[in-house]
């Protein structure tokens, strides 16, 4: 059997991203009896305690540029992302009838109290908002976070009708570590060679990953890291940047093949972060829970979702990743009225300033239409970059 | 600009011994305030949701609360030009605006409400409390005054309940983090009978706030619990909590409202006593700050007195029967910031308007969105159509800002009122609600 091209890879990738019906997950779970599927949003959850219970984790991350949003107005003020109005829009039209579980990650206020919006709209649904400590030492964040998983870890029990062992949880992570592993070196592949793996690709072949078994999933990111390597796509004179504040709400398609059009290669960048949120292996033995506490408080990515307490740190991650990946700017794309995407990017741009890393800023919505004032100034960045760098 | 007429707005209303306890004290405060460094007094700026006023007076710390400074400069007409600053220098237009005031006026020099420069703070006791926004805008803070930034998070009420391991969470927090490093900047060891003290003193105050707010249940309501609910929290949601000022205060008020209870009289508004009370509101959401006088002017003049507010319990549930109590002096703290408002979950929120709105005798709610808020606006319009279906009573919403007067519309606040009054009018008479 010969291995599939990229053009195959991605293609059965772009169908899963369209289907707002999630058939993949719903197959998933009418093929034995007794299934369940939780449901996440961003930033995080640790999907490895969904996975022990024998359940699938499913990533939810609003309707993009394909939904046609009827009901969610109806829930939210002009002033407020798109992203909870169109998660509400898949719940009311029974797109999600399936899920047996929502988790709202403590990301902002928005998910925060859509957290409840959820048990109120959908009271049959387990809905739980997932706090995570902002502060991160051992015995105080890292306890709190430990004890949090833990009735996590309960409620599915009680959900699924079946323990978690530890020994569950140990398969699991390292199943998950697996996934990171190989994401990451999709990342770096990319890095090395963007011009023969396009950000679009990696978008798409990296959320696949949020509707499909993990196991099916590492299959097939390693199958499109391959075929990318052998694909002989022409170099082109871009400018690489890394593209940071997409953590949350989702760009439309069209807003990252726009980047790469108007000339920037994105070597970088902090979209559907839960993939590559812990840095490293969680340890497969010991305490499972533990471990995935320590992996959070000091082996995780940095984002606006997260508190920084070192002045010092704040902001390097950004100037660590243009270095890593040997970028020329950095793009701040940010989701129109994101509170913390808007409130972090001042002092982020300073850090950036001070390293002398030039970049740009504009604002998206999940179903911004018009790309041409986005293609326009990354276009100017991207050639100013090269002027720049050529002085 | 229009800023002299602030000042009209408090010297011209009928004032109360009460009024001019609270004006001296908030005098006394900021005096205290700006001269902290010819006295050698140490200064933090914290948050008013998860106040940790008791603990902070421990450790001799003055107490600087950027909320309220945003609402002072709101009420004088300057934080319109203050958010500008703050986009000027790069901040987005779309976030909350209580920050761009706070950041623009340290860009302007930093003017306090007395006209004397605020001191840059000591310490930053950024209490994570019911708002995510608290998070950024004191690490923006921290970037602008590099000084030392003590965290203390306060996990949300999702469930509706406080769990041990919340409790337990934050008691660790203050005890191995918090108190250790209040002790090393204030260099004051903290005692922790001193703190006591300070609670009995809160609880003290919290029973008279609590009979205060309460007395808006009377048909014909001695107070507005939104318009003048602002001004009867100021003391005990700010710098206040734990002294003998406040129990004071709060003592003149409830012979205030003694009285006017006896008397058979409403609220008292900035053009004097209030006429008949025709309609009965529970309000929803911050106030606007910047046309707050015209704002109120719209309820008074038709009748409307606000009897019960979920904005009044921001910095503290107490009517729901929490006290701070000296005897679990931290445990207590934790508990406080748990249960304010925005920490509650949606619906426990919903339970609680609900609840206003039949032990109050409402005709309604009134949703005042607040754009800036995502803390408090999102989901919102859930909360509305929850509580017109739990109550049978009539909903409505408006839409401004606490801060940036490029969002507030008077006239279609106006109209929004006038078809809600109407609304409730249709309702009382049985012709059902207009769509
Ligand atoms: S886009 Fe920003 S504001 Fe909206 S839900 Fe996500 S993190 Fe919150
Ligand atoms: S978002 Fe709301 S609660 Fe938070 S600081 Fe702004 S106005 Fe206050």
């Amino acid at each position: 059997m010969s291995s599939p091209t990229t053009t195959e890879i991605v293609a059965r990738c772009q169908e899963l991203y369209e289907d707002l019906h999630f058939t993949a997950a719903r197959k998933w779970k009418e093929a034995e009896p007794g299934r369940k599927v939780i449901g996440y949003m961003p930033v995080y959850v640790p999907r490895e305690i969904i996975h022990a219970a024998g359940m699938l984790p499913l990533g939810i991350v609003g309707g993009g540029d394909n939904l046609e949003v009827i009901h969610g107005d109806a829930y939210y003020q002009s002033y407020i992302c798109r992203i909870p109005r169109s998660t509400i829009e898949l719940g009311v039209t029974g797109r999600l009838d399936f899920v047996d579980g929502m988790l709202f990650p403590s990301i902002c206020d928005v998910i925060r109290n859509l957290s409840g919006m959820w048990k109120m709209l959908f009271p049959e649904v387990y809905s739980k908002y997932f706090d995570v400590p902002q502060t991160y030492e051992d015995e105080i964040g890292g306890t709190f976070y430990t004890n949090e998983m833990a009735e996590f870890r309960k409620d599915l029990e009680e959900i699924g009708g079946r323990k978690i062992t530890d020994e569950g949880l140990h398969k699991s992570i390292e199943v998950y570590n697996e996934n990171r592993r190989i994401i990451r070196e999709l990342y770096d592949q990319r890095a090395k060679t963007p011009w023969k793996v396009p950000a679009a690709e990696v978008y798409l072949v990296v959320r696949a990953g949020l509707v499909l078994p993990v196991e099916e999933h590492n299959e097939l990111v390693l199958q499109y890291i391959e075929a990318a390597a052998k694909e002989d796509r022409p170099i082109r004179d871009n400018s690489r940047v890394v593209l940071t504040g997409l953590f949350c709400e989702q760009p439309p398609l069209n807003l990252i093949k726009s980047l790469e059009l108007s000339g920037c290669y994105v070597v970088d960048d902090d979209l559907l972060l839960i993939t590559r949120w812990l840095i490293g292996d969680v340890p497969t033995d010991g305490d499972p829970l533990h471990n995935l506490s320590q992996a959070f408080l000091h082996h995780s990515e940095s984002t606006a979702a997260k508190y920084e307490p070192d002045l010092e740190e704040k902001g390097q991650f950004l100037v660590r990743a243009v270095k890593r990946t040997g970028a020329e700017g950095v793009i701040f794309a940010s989701t129109s009225f994101c509170d913390p995407a808007l409130l972090d990017r001042p002092m982020l741009q300073n850090v950036l300033k001070d390293a002398g890393i030039p970049f740009i800023a504009f604002k998206y919505a999940e179903n911004s239409g018009q790309m041409q004032p986005i293609r326009e100034q990354a276009g100017t960045f991207a050639d100013s970059i090269k002027l720049w760098s050529a002085a | 600009m229009r800023v002299t007429t602030s000042t009209a707005q408090t010297t011209d209303v009928i004032k109360d011994a009460s009024m001019i306890k609270q004006k001296q004290m908030m005098a006394a405060h900021y005096d205290r305030l700006t001269s902290a460094r010819e006295n050698g007094d140490k200064v933090v700026s914290t948050f008013v949701p998860g106040n940790l006023n008791e603990l902070l007076m421990c450790f001799d710390l003055v107490n600087n609360l950027p909320e309220v400074n945003a609402i002072q400069n709101g009420l004088r007409r300057k934080s319109g030009a203050f958010v500008m600053e703050a986009e000027r220098a790069g901040h987005s237009e779309d976030v909350c605006t209580y920050v761009k005031s706070d950041i623009g006026m340290m860009a302007k020099g930093n003017i306090g409400p007395n006209g004397k420069e605020l001191p840059a703070p000591d310490v930053l006791m950024l209490s994570y409390t019911g708002c995510f926004t608290f998070l950024k805008w004191f690490e923006l803070l921290r970037e602008q005054y590099k000084c030392e930034t003590i965290f203390l998070q306060t996990p949300y009420m999702a469930d509706g309940k406080i769990t041990p391991n919340m409790i337990q969470y934050m008691v660790k927090q203050f005890k191995e983090d918090v108190i250790p490093k209040l002790e090393r900047i204030s260099g004051v060891k903290f005692d922790i009978d001193r703190l006591r003290e300070y609670l009995r003193k809160s609880a003290k105050a919290e029973d008279d706030l609590v009979y205060i707010l309460q007395s808006g249940k009377h048909v014909r309501s001695p107070i507005d619990a939104y318009f003048g609910g602002i001004y009867y929290i100021g003391p005990i949601f700010g710098a206040f909590r734990g002294t003998d000022d406040a129990i004071e205060y709060y003592q003149f008020l409830k012979n205030e409202v003694d009285q006017r209870i006896a008397a058979g009289l409403g609220p008292v508004t900035p053009d004097g006593p209030m006429g008949e009370e025709k309609y009965r509101l529970v309000v929803e959401g911050p106030p606007n700050y910047t046309n707050f006088r015209q704002f109120w002017k719209m309820f008074y003049d038709e009748g409307a007195t606000v009897v019960a507010s979920s904005y009044t319990k921001v910095g503290g549930t107490y009517d729901y029967g929490f006290r701070h109590d000296p005897d679990r002096p931290l445990e207590t703290l934790a508990e406080y910031c748990l249960g304010v408002y925005t920490n509650r979950s949606l619906p426990m929120r919903i339970d609680m308007l609900v609840d206003y709105i039949n032990e109050y005798q409402a005709d309604g709610l009134l949703i005042n969105s607040i754009k800036s808020c995502n803390s408090f606006s999102a989901g919102q319009l859930l909360m509305m159509r929850e509580v017109e279906k739990r109550t049978g009573k009539p909903a409505a919403f408006i839409e401004t800002d606490l801060v940036d007067p490029r969002y507030f519309s008077a006239a279609n606040v106006k109209n929004r009122l006038e078809s809600y009054f109407q609304m409730i009018e249709q309702k009382r008479s049985g012709k059902g609600v207009a769509a």
